[in-house]
């Protein structure tokens, strides 16, 4: 029990570390160093065995004391990289033993964490790859992920590794296919053909992980097909049945399933795909139900005619979890698509009796409010959400009442103005909430304002179709996930993995990385060449932008289109546009990028906003037509002054010219 | 890189707990997976999940949770595949993997772990080169009776089956006591085969899916080459044909990387030099065009009066499959019907191959919804009501067609009697849903 480190312990193993014998008789040796290295106080006498070790003939000695320099090294803490050893070990690189020689990769990677890891070079390389047929899946799987760190200096070479790769895309074991996978994602970067090839090679593999009997296998196999369908959306639409769920599965398999179906649905499977969706929608688990309702909502936005009809079906179920989902699917719905206006106008009487959450009330009061002139009976719906809204336990829902109540006055004044008055005296009067209260006050003031005044203010448009557009830019290259791809990201998902990453990323910032810590917090980065420049703008023209002008995509939208285009005009331009430098060099000035095409989208639009110290707003689009070679500029400003107007439209140029020198 | 690794039981008790690199957290990391794990939210998934800096990412083999802890951004499908193939190994010592099982053999565990991972990375997991290393030998609890073949189960597919007729000759040590007289040369081979089936109420295959596994369990000493010899008409891919007729044909198929393949193409003969234990041999995977009909089909009718509430559902069952086979069907003791968890569960122990077997099921179900606006009695079945599921299992029956030829030994035992071969074959449903 070498792991009590009692004094006697220590002393034992110290003389039999000492012992001639043992060091002798090499299966001993190495089990003597194997256990014993992370014991403190051995250090000095495991130094040498350890050194002897790697010099060792047998393997399964050198195997062990590869990894014992890693341990040693790790048990010092910071004390500095030994140089021998550690060419010692690049030498080991060229071991016979497969074993010895990934211990090796993995020993150096510890020792030199500091530098940066392992260096692998031309040669270095080249031996891996072809050592790699004589290791086994875990050796494979590992090289594999150590080669992505290696750039070929020419395409040649590229390929002959790209070909030497090959076979591994055919390996058994899952882990080497994806290892090999992102390994030809990554060194393909510039060549999206080879790309999509590789994508198309492993789809077998993945889908026969997808429906592996071990489910947590299934489960990331799964994670990485909507990584895939990300940038590829019809890669797997062939084969959506492979993604129905099946009754025994695990609930977040079938929930993974879902999204999966959602996201590969077209012209040929919708039919197939909505069918089975419906099934799931009565499913005895009222959350997978709820999400099965949610992917329909989601499909509706493409095939709007048939997922509404489903949606009006279920509502016939009178069942308490399904309509609520339902009816918010609808909110949502109108909202993106407004030719399904009429549709859910029509399907909605009746919903009130089997709703009692609160999302789904304020879901529906919304949809009465908004579309209360195509819905007869909508006065009187809302005005038995009135009579009850003593008992009502949600704020939320009594403020949603409000403004809907309002909205339904200004179409239908003569059936709601007895019952708004109820309301807003209740409000006034009775509620303990202040921020229902001050609601129920403002809209009274507001009244009293004239009924034009409120027309102006709650009279926003009733749907926004462009918001599903922008919504669909989404589409991502594949560069962009490829570094992500065979780890963990895709599997917790990328919003959830931003925020443990940032957990992490305030862990391990420390005394090693002053630099880089402090920048982040310091605001938006600048790189060097470019700060005279963006110090020089606001002297020329009394701008001055402030920096985090954090303005939310509904807002600008509101406001874009309340306002006159102040200023035009049209800047020269070469070639495609690539968002990723164009948002960088935009924040370096403080503007803000809202909205932006994915690259090589025609016509190529952005949408930027960028606030002076005044308070004054500066709404920009940018639109590249793909036959014109020139950027058209459309600046809107919310306080008529053409002098800042001037000089914000001479910061845009100089960010345009800027890029233009970057790349030409 | 692996910075723990644990094993605990259904229960969230720590059966073995293995720290390799002694930089994070105490035993309680057990616990507060466990803790993890009950509490989470039903939308998201447990395979991964993460505190602080930590990764858990585990997975579950027969009730038993083996989780390993991590910091690195690893990959996923490595790690997964490692756990199940610790698992395996795991059952290969001890003779299967369970609750008791592992508690009898703390020691010979920790042994294998130690040899298995160092410093939290992988060195070897192959039989061969780790009982080279290993010492211990497993503790099992009951003497097992080779004689008692009546009740040989299959090992690893956890079907109905096997529930009932626990193997006890598959299931033993792969290293038992090197002095032990009674160890006898044995293989075992299965054709194991999942099947997922959809068929939309108007009786129309939606989906067909088998998912085929050839599996080994070698007890022979390592190094002994043999040869399997498949269905000489199997061919991969849409386009290969062989034969005459329509042959047996499979989508894609995978080998393991221990399979020699020279006389695949030629006579369909896999080569090999298994080691002791447990191997897949082939993966095979076939979909929508089955060249076979299907085992069952179903034929359910409702009727339901929409005033009184009364369900009537009759369903009708038919074997499709040639008389003189058996099938077993969910493996009750007697035919048996029951309400409950918002189902009807009709068991029926055995199926007749071409029998034909029907059943009506009558239920008081007050306030059902249903399509509004109809009249109060309708043909139409209510909305809400589910699909149909069948589970069953099929002995001596590939749904593919794909069958064993023969199984050669080139090994001769010195002495010793000949080895022991079994063959056997079997088909289970993954998923086999019929639409009302």
């Amino acid at each position: 029990m070498p792991y009590l480190g009692s004094e006697d312990v220590v002393k034992e193993l110290k003389k039999a570390l000492c012992n001639p014998h043992i060091q002798a008789d090499r299966l001993r040796y190495r089990n003597v160093i194997q256990r014993v290295i992370r014991m403190p106080g051995v250090q000095e006498y495991i130094q040498q065995p350890i050194l002897n070790g790697l010099r060792d003939k047998a393997s399964y000695v050198r195997r062990v004391a590869v990894l014992g320099c890693a341990k040693m090294h790790n048990l010092h803490g910071d004390s500095e990289v030994d140089g021998a050893l550690v060419n010692e070990l690049y030498s080991l690189l060229r071991d016979q033993d497969p074993i010895v020689v990934v211990n090796c990769l993995r020993s150096l990677e510890e020792i030199l964490r500091q530098e940066g890891g392992v260096v692998i070079n031309k040669p270095i390389a080249h031996h891996l790859l072809n050592r790699m047929p004589k290791l086994d899946q875990w050796g494979q799987a590992e090289v594999l992920n150590f080669l992505l760190r290696y750039e070929p200096r020419s395409e040649e070479e590229l390929f002959d590794i790209l070909n030497l790769l090959d076979s591994f895309l055919k390996s058994s074991s899952p882990g080497v296919v994806m290892g090999a996978t992102k390994l030809f994602l990554i060194l393909a970067k510039k060549f999206p053909h080879v790309q999509t090839d590789v994508l198309v090679q492993v789809k077998g593999p993945l889908l026969a992980a997808c429906s592996s009997e071990s489910r947590e296998l299934c489960f990331a196999a799964l994670c990485h097909v909507r990584q895939i369908l990300h940038s590829l959306p019809g890669h797997f639409s062939s084969h959506y049945k492979k993604f129905f769920c099946s009754y025994s599965e695990p609930h977040y398999i079938k929930l993974q399933k879902v999204e999966v179906l959602c996201e590969l649905v077209n012209d040929e499977n919708v039919q197939q795909v909505l069918e089975e969706l419906r099934g799931y929608c009565t499913d005895v688990s009222a959350d997978f139900a709820q999400a099965a309702i949610f992917a329909i909502g989601g499909i509706a936005r493409t095939y709007t005619d048939q997922c509404v009809q489903i949606l009006t079906e279920l509502l016939g179920l009178r069942q308490e979890h399904i309509t609520t989902v339902v009816v918010q699917t609808f909110r949502d719905l109108v909202w993106l698509c407004p030719q399904c206006t009429e549709a859910v106008c029509q399907a909605l009487p009746g919903c009130e009796e089997n709703i009692q959450d609160s999302e789904g009330k304020q879901a529906l009061i919304w949809l009465l409010g908004v579309h209360g002139e195509r819905i007869p009976n909508a006065p009187y719906v809302l005005e038995d959400f009135v009579e009850n809204v003593k008992s009502e336990t949600f704020p939320a829902v009594t403020m949603e009442l409000l403004t809907a109540l309002l909205r339904l006055f200004l179409s239908r004044p003569a059936e709601c103005q007895d019952t708004l008055g109820r309301l807003l005296h209740y409000c006034i009067e009775e509620e303990k909430n202040m921020a229902v209260r001050d609601r129920g006050l403002f809209y009274y003031r507001l009244l009293l304002a004239g009924i034009d005044e409120v027309k102006r203010i709650l009279c926003s448009p009733k749907s926004d179709p462009s918001l599903g557009l922008l919504e669909d830019q989404a589409e991502r290259p594949v560069n962009s996930w490829a570094s992500d791809f065979n780890t963990l990201v895709p599997v917790y998902g990328k919003a959830r993995w931003a925020t443990i990453s940032k957990y992490q990323g305030a862990e391990h910032r420390g005394p090693e990385l002053p630099d880089t810590a402090s920048f982040a917090t310091s605001g938006p980065l600048i790189p060097e060449e470019n700060k005279e420049r963006v110090q020089e703008l606001p002297d020329s023209g009394a701008l001055v932008l402030v920096p985090n002008c954090q303005l939310t995509a509904e807002y600008f939208e509101k406001t874009w289109f309340s306002l006159k285009v102040a200023h035009q005009q049209v800047f020269p331009w070469r070639g495609a546009v690539h968002p990723d430098t164009l948002q960088m060099a935009l924040q370096v000035v403080n503007i803000q990028t809202i909205a932006m095409s994915r690259a090589g989208a025609h016509p190529w639009k952005a949408y930027l906003s960028a606030q002076d110290d005044t308070g004054c707003l500066f709404l920009t689009e940018l639109l590249l037509e793909s036959e014109n070679s020139e950027m058209q500029i459309s600046v809107k400003q919310n306080e008529p002054r053409t002098e800042t107007l001037n000089s914000f439209i001479s910061v845009l140029e100089t960010v345009f010219g800027t890029i233009g020198d970057i790349k030409s | 890189m692996i910075s723990q690794f644990f094993i605990l039981s259904s229960k969230g008790d720590p059966l073995i707990y293995k720290d390799f690199r002694g930089d994070s957290g105490g035993r309680d990391v057990a616990e507060l997976f466990y803790r993890k794990l009950t509490g989470l939210p039903g939308d998201e998934s447990p395979v991964v999940m993460h505190h602080d800096d930590r990764h858990f990412i585990h997975i579950r083999h027969s009730g038993l949770y083996l989780v390993a802890t991590t910091s690195e951004n690893i990959s996923p499908f490595s790690l997964l595949e490692l756990l199940s193939r610790l698992a395996t190994l795991l059952g290969d010592y001890c003779g299967s993997l369970g609750e008791g099982t592992i508690s009898r053999n703390v020691a010979l565990v920790y042994e294998l772990l130690d040899e298995v991972l160092d410093y939290g990375y992988v060195q070897t997991t192959s039989t061969e080169m780790l009982r080279n290393f290993i010492q211990t030998e497993a503790v099992v609890s009951k003497p097992f009776s080779l004689f008692d073949l009546s009740s040989v189960g299959l090992f690893g597919a956890e079907t109905q089956q096997s529930k009932v007729a626990p193997s006890s000759a598959a299931s033993r040590p792969v290293l038992s006591s090197r002095s032990d007289q009674s160890q006898k040369n044995e293989v075992f081979l299965d054709v194991v085969e999942r099947l997922s089936v959809l068929i939309a109420s108007n009786g129309s295959l939606l989906k067909v899916d088998v998912q085929g596994e050839i599996r080994l369990k070698s007890f022979l000493p390592s190094g002994s080459e043999m040869r399997i010899g498949l269905t000489e008409e199997f061919c991969v891919g849409k386009s290969e044909l062989r034969g005459y007729g329509p042959g047996i044909r499979v989508d894609e198929v995978s080998f393991h990387s221990s399979v020699l393949l020279e006389e695949f193409e030629s006579h369909r003969i896999l080569r090999l030099q298994p080691p002791q234990g447990e191997l897949t041999v082939m993966r095979y995977q076939l979909s929508d065009d089955l060249p076979s009909p299907l085992p069952f089909r179903l034929f359910p009718s409702v009727q339901w009066d929409r005033g009184s509430g009364r369900l009537q559902v009759y369903l009708k069952l038919r074997c499709d499959l040639p008389p003189k086979s058996l099938s077993q069907e969910l493996s009750g003791p007697e035919q048996k019907a029951e309400l409950g968890d918002g189902a009807l569960h009709w068991d029926l122990p055995r199926v007749q191959g071409g029998s034909q077997l029907s059943g009506l099921f009558q239920m008081d179900v007050p306030g059902l919804p249903g399509p509004s606006g109809q009249g109060p009695s309708t043909m139409a079945p209510p909305l809400g009501l589910g699909p149909a599921s069948l589970s069953f299992e099929l002995p001596r029956h590939t749904c593919s067609g794909l069958q064993v030829r023969f199984l050669r030994l080139a090994f001769r035992p010195c002495g010793n009697a000949n080895p022991h071969k079994w063959v056997r074959h079997l088909s289970h449903s993954d998923a086999y849903v019929i639409r009302i």
